[in-house]
């Protein structure tokens, strides 16, 4: 593994791996829905899928269908605090994706016309979450969980925003935030470093640095109690969802709170294209699925630079009353603050762990994702020495940081009722 | 004319062939396809058993799918917990789900781990307890489900849209049943299901991972091989398929919902159907190819009408569809199908050109390698290979398949089976 920085600031991560003739290929750029101003909610998104649009050298057709004809995949994301662009491509043909990815740093068009379309299709693709309750449901609490951090709005952006915002505001966006200085490029694959290194020197080397784009820096005062909410909508089932206020990806407490999510909800799923583990034996399984008050219950913890959220995901059983399950909950986590988990509890989370870390080492694009990401709110280096942290934990630091976390004063609790019309 | 390059020599061997897959018939009739790779530190099992949802009764409709996923909720060696606990506590897990010809299951464990997965998969398999307790807290689960479902509108709009293509056939019918026939199954009937259609016979098992295929053959043998039950029942006969005799359009209305998605097609193919690849690479052509083809360029790069807009070729033993979806406005909903079916139209009068036809066949070969980089994807490779009865050689020869195509022979399918005036139009939305 190579990890060096090009002379205008790009930082580029390489990572032999010779398993099967594929490369993956990931540009990362630092910005996303935490980087905009009020009105612009969405706009890191937008931008995202302008990229796509096509540049004078790669129109957007001949982009599409040159990666399509060699048989590559290529796609995007855009999170709260980064986005991301990747290509996995036969491994001869990875030029192809380096040149792209150089080009469309600083040449996309943003055609007012393809804006103007784009508009429409993103908007769509707002209307199709709104489908779900648990979308509804995650926009209220985010909203309520931030009163000053733009980590309040959902990544989408508000229609609002997204009625209003200009080919300018676009542009602009682009402009100021995608210079190599901002970006991280991970490749890894079937390839020799040098030989990659070469062909990504003369790819990106030639591109300008950029003046450093400021992050909007605002600190999330402490929460002040817990709030509660309700959302409604058309169905017939109730779903609950508890967030507590995280700490970042990068302190130790974020260690402790994912061994506490192993015993609570079941093991995270580390791999970004493949299923994870079943969660029946954990904690609040056998609370609440087993004793017949949920149908289902899962936990999430994001990476964030940024305290975010350690929400709960609670699918109420059909005959019961979101309260009792609320109270079953809490009885849960009181547990865990009142009685020391066990060694053996630890050490399972640990084999599970590495047990997801192998599935994962099968997928190349994987490989290339976790390169690049860890970089994004700590190094590559958390990723490496995440089982060996994972297996420094101890149950006191796991008490400890239930009950610093998991408490009502920081915490969210969401419901959405159904309302019942169309069952 | 550019036919796309000739797959590498050392690609076309990394594939999977008869030098590198292990098939073996066990006396009792179950077939062991294993493929070994080293570099990887696990092993996925997957298979079928021919224990589908065309055995279901109406009134019981979702026994089936029931019964398969009860298989894990208790056994007479292992009770759910002990199950689960043995699973998860090495990082292992295993999942059943259900078509109208098979069960099917698949399982991913470390390489040490593999004697433990495979003991509970037999155990599942061959005698599951169907406790009471669990069954109820099963059946919450799937009514569950089955509430959720009726309020998705894509899910909405594919059931909708099989009853119409598959009117008085078997594939019309949900595979997870309907509230009332779920709540009317008992816990005997899934004992009963076990009993009668849960068997060697038919059952196909792959494992692709650290594991030497000599072991691999030797572990099913040492658990499944004295397995046996004469009271299998033989997979029900599929009924003759009536296709639509002219465009039919059906809404279903799911009240407060923002979007609508919308299902418009034709029943299809068999996997097995000699036109199965030139369907499939017309129907790249038509709406999957780079961003979703011509669909995706008309519906939401020229339009921007839907953020998802592309078509489907389903094709399994018996009929398959021929499906678009997308996910559009409610105002919208005309404008989409509309633009559809005059793509639609367009396709089967027009047919394709050489370079759409180019770009699409070298799409196909070149995405092999990925396709089958994990193991998952390998396993998933021996099971096709097997179910449809395509020979071990298949992933070998398939660039000579996918080469052979002319757009003549894809025009000449499209006109067969995308009949562009009788057409099914399922709506699902507010």
């Amino acid at each position: 593994m190579i990890r060096t920085t090009l002379p205008n600031g790009l930082l580029v991560l390489l990572k032999e791996i010779h398993t099967a003739p594929l490369i993956s290929s990931w540009v990362w750029y630092r910005v996303g829905s935490r980087d905009e101003a009020p009105g612009l909610s969405g706009i890191s998104h937008w931008v995202e899928h302008m990229q796509f649009k096509g540049t004078p050298r790669f129109p957007a057709e001949v982009l599409d269908k040159a990666i399509a004809r060699v048989g590559g995949v290529w796609n995007a994301f855009t999170y709260l605090d980064w986005t991301t662009y990747f290509e996995t491509m036969p491994a001869d043909k990875i030029d192809l994706a380096l040149q792209l990815e150089a080009d469309r740093m600083v040449n996309s068009i943003f055609d007012p016309q393809e804006v103007f379309s784009e508009r429409t299709v993103i908007i769509s693709e707002r209307e199709g979450s709104e489908n779900q309750p648990l979308f509804l449901l995650g926009e209220a609490i985010q909203k309520t969980a931030f009163r000053a951090h733009p980590y309040q709005h959902e990544v989408i952006g508000n229609l609002a925003d997204l009625q209003s915002i200009s080919r300018e505001d676009l542009y602009n966006h682009y402009r100021s935030y995608y210079v190599p200085n901002n970006a991280v490029l991970a490749v890894a694959g079937d390839f020799e470093t040098a030989v990659m290194f070469e062909a990504i020197s003369a790819a990106f080397a030639p591109i300008q640095a950029g003046e450093m784009p400021p992050r909007i820096d605002i600190e999330e005062p402490p929460p002040v109690g817990e709030q509660s909410l309700t959302v409604e909508g058309p169905g017939e089932t109730c779903y609950i969802q508890i967030a507590y206020r995280a700490p970042t990806a990068a302190e130790t407490d974020f260690d402790h709170l994912t061994a506490v999510d192993s015993l609570l909800a079941g093991p995270s799923n580390l791999n970004m294209f493949s299923a994870g583990l079943s969660n029946k034996t954990s904690r609040l399984y056998q609370a609440l699925v087993e004793k017949e008050l949920a149908v289902a219950i899962h936990g999430s913890l994001g990476t964030t630079i940024d305290p975010y959220l350690y929400t709960f995901t609670i699918t109420v059983h059909p005959s019961r009353k979101p309260e009792e399950v609320l109270a079953a909950f809490d009885d849960e986590v009181s547990r865990l603050h009142e009685t020391t988990a066990s060694p053996a509890e630890i050490e399972r989370a640990i084999k599970q762990a590495q047990a997801l870390f192998a599935y994962g080492s099968e997928n190349i694009t994987n490989q290339a994702f976790w390169l690049g990401h860890a970089e994004m709110f700590a190094s590559y280096t958390w990723f490496e020495n995440y089982l060996a942290r994972l297996s420094e934990l101890t149950p006191a630091g796991l008490r400890t940081t239930a009950q610093t976390y998991l408490q009502p004063q920081n915490r969210v609790v969401g419901v959405y009722q159904p309302t019942g019309e169309g069952s | 004319m550019n036919r796309g390059q000739p797959l590498a020599t050392s690609i076309r061997d990394s594939l999977p062939g008869p030098d590198d897959i292990s098939r073996d018939v066990l006396p009792n009739g179950i077939v062991v396809l294993s493929r070994a790779n080293f570099n990887s530190p696990s092993v996925v099992v997957s298979g079928y058993v021919t224990a589908g949802s065309l055995f279901d009764p109406e009134p019981k409709l979702g026994l089936a799918f029931f019964t398969a996923l009860g298989l894990l909720r208790g056994t007479g060696q292992r009770d759910f917990q002990q199950i689960y606990n043995q699973l998860e506590s090495v990082g292992a897990s295993l999942s059943f789900n259900t078509g109208a010809h098979t069960a099917g299951f698949s399982g991913r464990c470390l390489r040490v781990d593999l004697p433990l997965l495979m003991g509970i998969l037999c155990d599942v398999l061959r005698q599951p307890a169907f406790p009471e307790n669990q069954v109820e807290r099963l059946r919450a689960q799937l009514l569950t489900g089955l509430a959720i479902r009726a309020q998705n509108t894509a899910d909405m709009a594919s059931l909708t849209f099989d009853e119409m293509i598959f009117a008085n056939h078997p594939y019309s019918l949900p595979e997870d049943g309907w509230p009332d026939t779920v709540r009317a199954t008992t816990r005997d009937d899934l004992a009963d299901f076990h009993r009668k259609a849960y068997g060697p016979r038919g059952m196909v098992i792959s494992l692709v991972g650290a594991v030497d295929p000599r072991q691999a053959v030797k572990l099913v043998m040492d658990l499944f091989g004295n397995w046996s039950n004469p009271a299998q029942e033989e997979v029900p006969e599929l009924p003759p398929l009536q296709p639509l005799k002219k465009t039919a359009t059906r809404r279903v209305t799911i009240p407060g919902k923002a979007q609508a998605d919308l299902v418009v097609g034709v029943s299809g193919l068999s996997r097995r159907d000699p036109d199965y690849i030139p369907a499939s690479l017309g129907n790249s052509i038509l709406g999957q190819f780079g961003m979703m083809g011509r669909i995706g360029d008309v519906v939401r790069e020229k339009s921007g009408l839907a953020y998802y807009a592309y078509s489907t070729l389903n094709a399994g033993i018996g009929p398959g569809s021929w499906e678009i979806s997308a996910g559009v406005n409610p105002a919208n909903v005309d404008k989409a199908i509309k633009l559809i079916r005059t793509e639609i139209t367009r396709f089967v009068e027009r047919g394709v050109t050489d370079e759409e036809l180019a770009d699409s066949q070298a799409n196909f070969i070149g995405r092999l390698p990925l396709s089958l980089e994990s193991n998952a994807g390998v396993a998933g490779a021996l099971l096709n290979m097997e179910r449809f009865e395509l020979g071990l050689d298949y992933y070998r020869r398939y660039p000579d398949f996918i080469h052979a195509v002319t757009p003549d022979a894809v025009l000449e399918t499209a006109r067969k089976y995308l009949q562009a005036k009788k057409l099914a139009i399922a709506i699902a939305g507010p």
